[in-house]
């Protein structure tokens, strides 16, 4: 049984439908992400789940039980928040015991554990320090241990490395992993950043106006974008917009301004002449000068985008596609501004999405 | 400081210094020595502090005053005792109400406050006349009552001390309200949301969170009561009876009706002395990080 099920949740405030009619299920050990762009509704949920709001519909069931209209400290979830919300009148020891206190935990035992939670997120020298004397970084471990400290079921993370600096984020990301790791609660964390959700989560909910887009693997939502929302908005993308007609030994795709008819490999069951785009990811479309077999696409180099490792090229078509194609720096190095290129990939490589 | 030179700087920090030395420090050090000398029938009417005796110049400062007071401070026990009880009564009556308005819709909060602050369009002279028309045995209470039939005889409302920590509750209380409604209006509503999550009972996350990070407020709130409150004439003066003496009652009455300036003087004197133990005290709770500090 699933350790978090959402069911047919919805949560308007006035007339704005901020989470609607969404379901998911978060297993044991999960480390889960909820993705999507601001305003998407995936804070709503996280605030859903702990317990500060209450779904106008729909069930939210943790470890068997029914918490829809259960207060927030009753609950067996606990949160870490955006902005920590680390309470400035106790130190850091004092942070971390609080909800042990809470629950009424013997004064040995409580001291253990404070002192075991500061150990897990490295803090040990700084269990007398209070908020205001700590960084960005050590703050973000204090509230980390503290919402660890009472041992939820599931721990909810609201955009925990937002507030850090690029550097920090990245090593933080990786410890948030291994503390996972060690400790085995399931993780819901929600962000806005598909690298971040990519990077770090077992599974991923793309959100999107107030409902799930799609729920899979990082792999899975990259490579097998269900819809134009997904394919945008994780990862870069090159659609393309057409209608799909059976042509040769199959179904193809028929683009405006585009002379061939692009091949499909995976649109077996799509009604012929219904609307779809086909989606080929930067890394995947393949720029020679000569015209290479099979499907090629002819265009001229816009700009070139160094990122150091890679680049990013962009083409423009004769009658205005703009292509991204990324490719190793040292093959990009082989191209200027100007270039008549033939744009070109392998069938396999691009997905069919209908919605 | 680029720009400022010891001369501007001193430019800047001028004004205040000279306005508290000849409006406050100086007035101050008169009370002083006046407490010091006695009353005589002259103008001014005390005894010079310093006079041309036989032996050359000689000083004629002395403690009598003091002794004086010393000798019956039931006015000071009475004023301390009141001022603290009306700083109680403040606190639990306007920290619910700065708590309400603190957590009332955005858009309900300022006509809230402006609703704490109306009474002061009013002089408090007059409204604690009103108080009278409302407490005395022929007032709007006892008539009300005996109307009813509750009561045979008017109960004594007013001329004690009922009264007077009544009419001092009511008058201050905006004073409590104010700077309670400033801390808990700062309170990060997520620390709140933070401790429920911990598992802190809507009881438990006041007591452990709101109250602890609102005692700033309530320093300030406690002295802005207390501090005006023990030196009040108006309101044991109106409301009080020969039972309730306070400071500012005998404050008066040695400065007008005896026209004994020193012991008037010696009366100031000790009552500044009394105020700065509080005050230096509330500064220290005040000086303490304030919530939401990064």
């Amino acid at each position: 049984m699933a350790l978090l099920e959402i069911d047919a949740v919805s949560k308007n405030f006035g007339a704005v439908a901020a989470v609607d009619r969404v379901s998911l299920a978060v297993e044991h050990g999960e480390l889960f992400a909820l993705l999507g762009p601001s305003g998407c509704g995936k804070t709503t949920l996280l605030r859903l789940i702990a317990g500060f709001e209450t779904p106008d519909s729909g069930r939210i069931v943790i470890d068997g039980s029914d918490v829809t209209s259960v207060p927030p400290y009753r609950r067996p979830v606990n949160m870490m928040f955006q902005s920590y919300a680390l309470f400035p009148h106790l130190d850091v020891a004092g942070n971390i015991a609080f909800g042990l206190k809470q629950e009424g935990m013997e004064r040995r035992r409580r001291e253990a554990r404070v002192a075991e939670m500061l150990a897990l997120v490295q803090m040990s020298d700084y269990a007398r320090r209070r908020p205001h004397e700590l960084s960005g970084g050590q703050k973000q471990r204090v509230a980390l241990a503290r919402a660890l400290a009472k041992m939820p079921k599931l721990l909810l993370l609201d955009e925990p490395l937002a507030a850090l600096d690029r550097k920090l984020r990245e090593e933080t990301r990786l410890e948030l992993i291994g503390i996972q790791e060690r400790v085995g609660t399931s993780f819901v964390f929600v962000t806005h950043d598909q690298e971040e959700a990519l990077g770090m989560a077992s599974r991923i909910a793309v959100m999107n106006e107030g409902r799930v887009a799609q729920i899979g693997r990082a792999a899975e939502i990259y490579e097998y974008p269900g819809s134009r929302f997904v394919a945008g908005f994780v990862g870069a993308v090159n659609l393309f917009e057409g209608t799909l007609v059976v042509a040769f030994n199959g179904l193809t795709l028929r683009v405006p301004d585009i002379e061939n008819l692009l091949p499909l490999s995976d649109a077996a069951d799509l009604p012929e002449g219904s609307a779809a785009a086909l989606a080929v990811r930067p890394e995947k479309l393949a720029l020679s000068p000569r015209r290479p077999d099979g499907i090629a696409i002819a265009a001229t180099v816009a700009s070139i985008n160094y990122q150091g490792g890679v680049s990013v090229v962009h083409l423009a078509t004769d009658a205005g596609h703009v292509l991204k194609a990324q490719m190793d720096s040292d093959a990009a190095a082989a191209f200027g501004r100007g270039d008549e290129l033939w744009a070109s990939w392998d069938p396999v490589d691009a997905v069919v999405i209908t919605r | 400081m680029i720009g400022f030179g010891p001369w501007r700087r001193w430019a800047l920090i001028a004004p205040p210094f000279v306005w508290l030395t000849v409006f406050f420090l100086l007035p101050l050090v008169a009370v002083a020595a006046i407490s010091l000398s006695q009353s005589a029938d002259a103008i001014p009417p005390y005894t010079p502090l310093v006079a041309r005796g036989a032996n050359g110049i000689e000083l004629l400062a002395s403690l009598d005053n003091y002794r004086l007071i010393a000798g019956d401070l039931r006015a000071y026990a009475n004023s301390l005792i009141y001022a603290a009880v009306a700083t109680v009564l403040c606190l639990l009556v306007g920290y619910p109400i700065a708590f309400a308005i603190a957590r009332a819709p955005k858009a309900w909060r300022n006509p809230l406050l402006f609703f704490v602050i109306l009474p002061f369009w009013t002089s408090l002279l007059i409204r604690v006349y009103a108080w009278i028309a409302i407490l005395q045995p022929t007032g709007l209470i006892n008539r009300s009552l005996r109307a009813l039939g509750l009561i045979d005889a008017p109960i004594l409302l007013i001329n004690n001390e009922f009264s007077v920590i009544l009419g001092l509750v009511y008058a201050y209380l905006p004073f409590m309200i104010l700077p309670l409604y400033g801390s808990l209006s700062q309170l990060d509503e997520s620390l709140v949301e933070a401790a429920a999550d911990l598992g802190a009972r809507p009881s438990l996350v006041f007591r452990d969170v709101v109250l602890p990070l609102s005692l700033p407020g309530v320093a300030a709130g406690a002295l802005l009561v207390f501090i005006p409150a023990i030196g009040e004439f108006v309101i044991p003066d109106l409301l009080g009876g020969p039972g309730t003496l306070m400071v500012g009652k005998v404050l008066w009455q040695e400065f007008f009706d005896n026209v004994d300036w020193p012991a008037a003087a010696a009366v100031a004197v000790v009552l500044v002395g009394l105020l700065t133990a509080p005050l230096l005290l509330a500064q220290r709770l005040v000086e303490r990080p304030a919530p939401g500090e990064p």
